[in-house]
């Protein structure tokens, strides 16, 4: 039955092509105005290390005091040397790294004659290990490379191409801005997003990291942050050793923390740690610390652009009128043909069969609708960037999920749209009808 | 006409009544907050920067290799790499004046701090935040800023400043804006000011009509026209250069500044971004606002198709269901013209009072909005136009088939169908 009763729904869209039409039209941008919004929102505020993202906790440690800290008693955003050294040391965590974006540019060398910019992350060494960093040739370093402040580098896939062909690079020598580093290891292409380790000075979506370098060689080299620093109160500083020491916050420091156990213990940590430095002087306000994981974090820092809400919430709202507007027009096309319900009515066709055959009517106006609408949404998503940065636009794609959805959502929709134009129908008395005609 | 009769013959017909009041509501409440927010984003890019757009570019470039700023005496090493540039840009035979220089309106890349009247003052509290330009004495002709008093800067005025360093300049210039916050009763010139805090006094020598901060984001809308210049070459491992051309000579000159830069050095990085005029720049900056005034726009335009479609198809359907008591009201002796009227007095009734509930609508969601995303109480005129517009909408709809309904003729009352 199901059968014919589709093809009767395909039939009777030739029946009233105006009327079909409109619908088809209606559930089409309506459906395709809400997947293109849909599709930036979903890669904007997705997980973006799933596997992980419950372990990963970023400290934050109130350096500033309630005078000069953020909006509602928030500490800053990132931490200044002191802490994050002494974090650092306490070693605390099962693992743990601090990073800082820094800008090198590769000097020329054989038969390259003008420098490129190669920028990246100052980091430890359990930071691959952390963020599971996928290798294409050798590795991260180690520990003790963190304590021998060794020239190591880790380099992407693409400055690999760019440099030595793809070739396996391993152990050979780069000039990163007059300074030899050793290549251990090219990343194979890594880039979250949004780029929940370093919100502080990318907002969450950045082009691929170039190079990741080690973080005491950069301290060495009195290498400035290539991202945000923010500091509070009147500058006094002018040699690299009293910027350490000032309140200046621009290190990222994460932890991994396997139980919920270790959660206590470490914030447990964090609250001693401030209490000491309050106890020692150095600040004068009770301890004002927060360990937030990655999805807390992003929430926290709302990487999710406002114009994406925004569009999302008009996108739905436009798809609520289009389906009022489906349910109208169904109740008209359905009520037209009282008559013959009435007549089907009369040589035994039970309500259910009505019911049936009409809402599989309505799912054929639906899957059309969707078709139209998945036509407009490819339109849509190509179009995305004339509404978002470019970083931003090209996440937005039409895979084979979006496309399963959007049909999924016109028909689902269109089927709930037609329940009251069914019932409708299905209760059109036959004997009324009839006579009347 | 009386309204009895079709409010008892509406009564039959519920839910297409309340299907079109329905649409007509939420129509209403999403294209008067579209249509507020497309006019908020058009102010917000319509407003003028205070610099003279048209000709202006800004190359933005590092130096590879070069001293971090740090050491003793790099400062003067990054200052002779400056000071060759700036020479070989000026030499240029287009351009008519360089300046180097920290950042540029809608650049998003800001220099804060706050201005007190008093030494070591602190400062947020006060309000007085301020954003910060560095350039030399050709910054005012450079930029096409609009000097309302004072003076500008001279050669003697401007300074190094290496990237991290804090000293304050003896003298300023700051924009209206701020002087007339600092001193309300319109005398700032020659007075001197404190920057960030500091126990050194800087006084201001000139003032600007209008200059807009580097950012473009909310966080900055409390000083966005406070900004101060002070004279200094920054001098860090990288710079950037505002330049003005001679008018219609801008593409000349930016295809020409990498190849004339690389020929003062090959030792540096310039990358696609690099050369910008003043227009990408705002492009740019603006990018997001525009596509969601463009957004929005397209969304109002195809709901109201949509609608008023809905409309149509309806009424279409109604017109057919009533053919006969038309007919035979026709028959009774209504003219064409009452049929017509009566369908669109029917409209008017159904939309008029969905447009009641979509001024209900209407403001639950602005409110909505101005919760989370931080927008403005939607004007009552917005909603009142919306209303008309609606209104018209409905009517502009109904038209064709009211049309096709006062042309039923009489005869067919006769008819047993």
């Amino acid at each position: 039955m199901f059968g014919y009763y589709f093809q009767l729904g395909l039939r009777s869209l030739r029946r009233n092509p105006a009327l079909t039409a409109l619908m088809v039209m209606a559930i089409g941008f309506g459906v395709a105005a809400s997947m293109t919004t849909y599709a930036v929102f979903r890669a904007v505020s997705g997980n973006p290390i799933p596997d992980r993202s419950a372990r990963l906790f970023t400290p934050q440690i109130d350096a500033w005091g309630p005078q000069q800290n953020l909006k509602g008693g928030e500490p800053a955003e990132a931490l200044g040397y002191v802490d994050a050294m002494a974090l650092m040391r306490a070693n605390e965590a099962k693992r743990q790294t601090l990073l800082y974006p820094v800008q090198l540019s590769v000097i020329p060398q054989g038969n390259r004659d003008l420098p490129l910019n190669a920028n990246g992350y100052a980091v430890t060494s359990d930071f691959f290990a952390m963020f599971e960093v996928p290798f294409r040739y050798g590795s991260g370093w180690s520990g003790q490379d963190d304590a021998a402040r060794t020239a190591d580098v880790v380099i992407s896939d693409e400055l690999d191409q760019k440099l030595f062909g793809g070739a396996d690079s391993v152990g050979q020598t780069l000039n990163l801005g007059g300074h030899d580093y050793r290549i251990v290891g090219v990343a194979s292409h890594w880039n979250p997003r949004p780029r929940f380790y370093d919100l502080f000075s990318t907002g969450g979506f950045a082009d691929e990291p170039d190079i990741y370098m080690v973080f005491n060689r950069a301290l060495d080299l009195q290498m400035r942050t290539g991202g945000r620093n923010s500091c509070r109160g009147s500058l006094s500083f002018t040699t690299w050793q009293e910027y350490l020491q000032s309140n200046c916050v621009w290190i990222t420091p994460w932890v991994e923390l396997d139980s919920s156990v270790d959660v206590a213990g470490y914030r447990r940590f964090l609250t001693n740690y401030a209490a000491e430095q309050q106890h020692a002087g150095r600040f004068n306000w009770a301890p004002n610390v927060r360990l937030r994981d990655v999805m807390q974090w992003m929430d926290q820092e709302q990487v999710v652009p406002p114009e994406s809400r925004i569009s999302l919430a008009v996108a739905l709202g436009f798809f609520v009128i289009c389906l009022v507007n489906t349910i109208g027009l169904l109740l008209a096309k359905f009520m037209r043909r009282a008559g013959e319900i009435g007549v089907r009515r009369a040589l035994g066709a039970t309500r259910g069969e009505i019911y049936a055959q009409y809402l599989i009517e309505a799912g054929t106006v639906g899957l059309t609708g969707g078709l139209v609408g998945l036509l407009l949404t490819a339109v849509g998503v190509g179009g995305v960037s004339v509404l978002f940065r470019p970083e931003i636009a090209k996440l937005a794609r039409l895979d084979p999920s979006l496309v399963a959805l959007t049909l999924a959502v016109a028909i689902v929709a269109t089927v709930m749209a037609a329940f009251y134009p069914a019932w409708r129908a299905a209760h059109v008395q036959p004997a009324w009808q009839l006579k009347s005609s | 006409m009386k309204l009895h009769p079709m409010i008892a013959a509406l009564r039959r017909h519920k839910a297409g009544v309340v299907l079109i009041a329905l649409q007509i509501a939420l129509t209403l409440a999403i294209v008067c907050n579209a249509v507020f927010i497309i006019g908020q984003r058009i102010e917000r890019v319509n407003r003028p920067t205070g610099l003279v757009e048209d000709n202006l570019m800004l190359v933005s470039q590092g130096w590879v290799g070069a001293p971090s700023g740090d050491q003793p005496g790099d400062v003067e090493k990054l200052d002779s790499l400056l000071q060759a540039d700036l020479a070989a840009l000026r030499a240029m035979p287009d351009v008519e004046s360089v300046v180097p220089i920290n950042s540029l309106p809608l650049l998003n890349s800001s220099w804060t701090g706050s201005v007190a009247l008093k030494p070591g003052s602190d400062l947020r509290a006060g309000n007085a935040r301020s954003v910060y330009y560095f350039g030399d004495e050709h910054l005012l002709k450079t930029l096409g800023l609009k000097l309302v008093a004072g003076r500008g800067f001279t050669a003697a005025d401007v300074q190094n400043r290496g990237f991290r360093d804090s000293g304050t300049p003896a003298v300023i210039i700051v924009t209206k804006a701020l002087a007339d916050k600092l001193y309300p009763k319109g005398d700032a010139l020659g007075k001197a000011i404190y920057l960030d805090g500091g126990s050194s006094p800087s006084t201001i020598i000139g003032e600007v009509e209008r200059l807009q901060a580097p950012a473009t984001g909310s966080w900055v809308n409390g000083f966005l026209w406070n900004a101060t210049i002070e004279p200094f070459r920054l001098n860090a491992n990288f710079s950037r250069y505002a330049i003005r051309t001679r008018p219609g000579r801008l593409q000349a000159v930016m295809h020409a500044v990498p190849n004339v830069l690389y020929g003062v050095s090959r030792m540096r990085v310039l990358d696609d971004d690099s050369v910008k005029s003043f227009a990408q720049i705002r492009q740019e900056a603006y990018r997001s606002d525009v596509g969601m005034a463009v957004l929005m726009g397209v969304v109002c335009l195809i709901l109201l198709g949509v609608t008023a479609a809905g409309i149509v198809g309806l009424t279409s359907f109604w017109v057919g269901q009533r053919h006969r008591q038309i007919g035979v009201r026709r028959a009774l002796g209504a003219r064409k013209i009452d049929i017509l009227h009566y369908f669109q007095m029917e409209n008017l009734l159904i939309s008029g009072a969905g447009a009641v509930i979509g001024l209900g609508l209407a403001i639950g969601l602005n409110m909505l909005l101005m919760k989370r995303f931080e927008m403005d109480r939607l004007p009552v005129l917005y909603v009142l136009a919306g209303i008309v517009a609606v209104m018209a909408l409905g009517q502009g709809a109904v038209f064709a088939p009211a049309r096709r309904a006062s042309n039923v003729p009489p005869v067919v009352a006769t008819r047993s169908v």
